[in-house]
């Protein structure tokens, strides 16, 4: 950053503190997505716990921020050097209250570098946090990776009035679905319109950004929240689907398990003659594709790094009763990376080959 | 139209940037009638009106509690900001980040800085960040009906007749320590002092530490506190008398420099301290503390600007960010272009 974010008169375009703690860190990260600048803080575990009450707060009042968890094994502080993909269930409800959360899940640090871009646009265009799941294996371990691509695309800065805009509306409601897609518009502080202000608040609201405690001003907020999650999936980075339209078997997976299930693919069909298809999630809310290729296989095999089958338990919640049962779990959780060999063996085994 | 209609009323009085009071209103309160906070939002809108702050220029910033409500009663044309309990610092941190072209005031109350809220406070403090952080403090949590905080006095008691026997944090005393740049304490029932401490807090660049007593009146109003209306008519004390000339307007007039301390601020303006106690000496923290100290020791609230410091950097100065809102910097400036990562990219081959 000081190379390339200092300009000529040695002015800098950014700013970096180091927090006292992680509550204070993603308080920060709000305040400054609030007042309009892109923002973000990166932890690990324990810190997402830190978090939690301020992630609501993120939620239901609608404030831009990213928050990378670089994943390592839990509970409490577990085995803070090993690699485990045990927080997705945490984060993706973290909270109290009706509370859930964009997430974008990387599988090698190529995609990292994309999804802190993808992370970026999306916050400020849903205007909500955007999580995003990378693990202990990715983010310490050294990696071959391709260039990454320069990006092609301006910044996407999401729905802002400016003060030219409020004189042509004549005013604006903050929390109101004007477009259909469940996220309203919101100003900058500074807007020099006289109708410019809202007041931003965890406490109950109506559309107007008005203190609230009807049950109908509520219940809408609520609502459109959830609308606003539903337009979150086709949003979000679409998964990696190898589909060979041979096989009756499908791997789910997310994260940095993708080298070992390419590598355990290849090593059942060489070693056993077996054609499997594969899905990398790469975000929640899930797109449709991910449905769709749950509905075109007879089994699928859910594969994680964590004991309680946290992503199959994240699938049950959004499939079809009748698909869920199509879902069987291969995990591995004991702090070091999935293998192939591990991956090949399960599946031989629970396939009965 | 309006000019079909002629009215012989006269134009309502306006500041030097030609608004009227009225512009500085927020909300009808929903605390208690009678609450210190109430009177604290009063004083809040005369400087801000007094001072011709535009008010789309002003962010307002809070945690949680009755004071932290309180931001929704005035300048209703300021963006605000009610966050969560104790954390409205880091908050402020980041939003002044964003725009550090705003002038950010921070509503807080004794149980949201002095309990939950201590470690961001202290954190904030440290940081000299330009915020004028004012709090509400009565010594009690009002809504949760009204617990002692960490800022009762030993030995004051509930209106239950409970009796709090551990000793108070003075947020005054941990702000100067801590790196606070302006710090000062003062009554809601105080008008005069108040409105000149919030008018020069308004014309500094640095933490301004206001430390308010506000009277409960609901909870914390009886015989046997020490943050009653009654008790601190009777015990409020003050280090100085102050006297505020703003920047725009004339500074010539006289005063005596064997008595007076004048601190030109940052924005021209000029703060008059004359001297009530004798070893008064505002650039001094050993001798601010000390005082306060006493005055505890005495059974005396001391009130006044206990601390000044307009030459020590602003937590802007020292990131040294450009002059313009971060969050606002054009797209070019902010995205480094494709050489960069070609750069970055041959340097991991």
């Amino acid at each position: 950053m000081k190379k390339y974010r200092v300009e000529l008169d040695g002015k800098s375009t950014f700013a970096i503190v180091q927090a006292e703690d992680e509550l204070a860190a993603v308080g920060m990260v709000l305040g400054a997505g609030w007042a309009g600048a892109r923002s973000m803080t990166s932890t690990s575990g324990p810190g997402i716990s830190l978090m939690a009450e301020f992630a609501g707060l993120g939620y239901f009042a609608e404030v831009p921020g990213v928050i990378f968890d670089v994943q390592r094994v839990g509970p409490s502080t577990g085995m803070p050097t090993r690699t485990a993909q045990a927080d997705l269930l945490s984060i993706a409800f973290l909270s109290h209250g009706d509370t859930k959360h964009v997430i974008l899940l990387p599988g090698n640090v190529n995609e990292c570098f994309e999804f802190a871009q993808a992370a970026f646009d999306l916050t400020e265009q849903l205007q909500t946090p955007v999580f995003v799941l990378s693990d202990l294996d990715i983010g310490m371990n050294n990696w071959m990776s391709e260039p990454f691509v320069y990006p092609d695309k301006p910044l996407n800065r999401g729905k802002v009035l400016s003060a030219a805009d409020l004189d042509r509306l004549g005013g604006f409601a903050r929390y109101r679905d004007v477009d259909g897609d469940a996220i309203g518009y919101r100003t900058l502080p500074g807007t020099m319109h006289p109708k410019a202000a809202y007041f931003t608040r965890g406490s109950g609201h109506n559309d107007k950004a008005e203190y609230t405690e009807r049950a109908d001003e509520y219940q809408s907020v609520m609502e459109r929240l959830n609308r606003k999650f539903e337009t979150a999936r086709s949003m979000v980075p679409r998964p990696v689907v190898v589909q060979t339209g041979r096989s009756k078997v499908g791997l789910i997976a997310f994260g940095s398990s993708d080298f070992a299930i390419l590598e355990s693919r290849d090593q059942l069909k060489k070693e056993y003659g077996v054609e499997t298809d594969y899905l990398r999630i790469r975000a929640f809310p899930f797109s449709r594709e991910i449905h769709d290729f749950v509905a075109s296989h007879e089994r699928i095999y859910v594969i994680e790094q964590n004991r309680d089958a946290q992503m199959l338990s994240l699938l049950k919640l959004d499939l079809a009763g009748e698909e869920i049962v199509k879902l069987r779990s291969v995990r591995h959780f004991n702090g070091l990376p999935i293998d192939a060999r591990f991956l090949t063996d399960e599946l031989v085994m629970q396939e009965g080959i | 139209m309006a000019t079909a209609t002629v009215t012989n009323a006269p134009a309502p009085k306006t500041n030097r940037i030609g608004l009227p009071v009225l512009d500085y209103r927020g909300g009808k309160t929903t605390l208690c009638a009678g609450c210190g906070h109430n009177a604290i939002s009063e004083r809040i809108i005369d400087a801000m009106y007094e001072m011709g702050v535009q008010p789309e220029r002003v962010l307002k910033l809070s945690g949680i509690g009755c004071s932290s409500k309180s931001p929704a009663y005035f300048m209703g044309r300021a963006h605000s900001f009610n966050s969560v309990h104790g954390r409205m610092p880091s908050v402020a941190t980041g939003a002044l980040l964003a725009n550090h072209t705003m002038t950010a005031l921070g509503v807080s109350g004794d149980g949201d800085t002095a309990s939950i809220g201590i470690g961001q406070f202290m954190h904030l403090m440290r940081r000299n960040l330009p915020l004028i952080y004012i709090i509400e403090d009565n010594g009690v949590y009002g809504l949760t009906k009204g617990q002692f905080s960490a800022t009762a006095d030993i030995g004051s008691t509930l209106k239950t007749g409970v009796v709090n026997e551990l000793p108070a944090i003075d947020t005054c005393a941990l702000a100067i320590q801590l790196g606070a740049t302006f710090v000062g304490r003062s009554f809601s029932g105080d008008k005069k002092q108040l409105l000149a401490m919030l008018k020069a807090a308004i014309a500094h660049k640095g933490t301004v530490m206001l430390d308010v007593i506000s009277p409960c009146v609901t909870f914390n109003d009886h015989e046997g506190s020490t943050k009653s209306y009654k008790y601190m008519q009777e015990h409020e004390e003050a280090i100085s008398e102050i006297g505020f000339v703003p920047g725009f307007e004339d500074i010539s007039i006289d005063y005596d420099p064997g008595t007076t301390y004048d601190v030109e601020l940052h924005d021209g303006s000029h703060l008059r301290l004359r001297k009530l106690h004798e070893d008064y000496n505002p650039s001094s923290r050993i001798s601010a503390v000390k005082a306060l100290m006493e005055s505890h020791e005495r059974g005396e609230v001391l009130t006044g600007v206990f601390y000044l410091d307009t030459k020590k950097p602003s937590f802007i100065d020292l990131l040294n960010v450009v002059d313009e809102p971060l969050g606002q910097l054009a797209e070019q400036r902010v995205r480094p272009g494709k050489p960069v990562l070609d750069e970055i990219m041959a340097r991991l081959r």
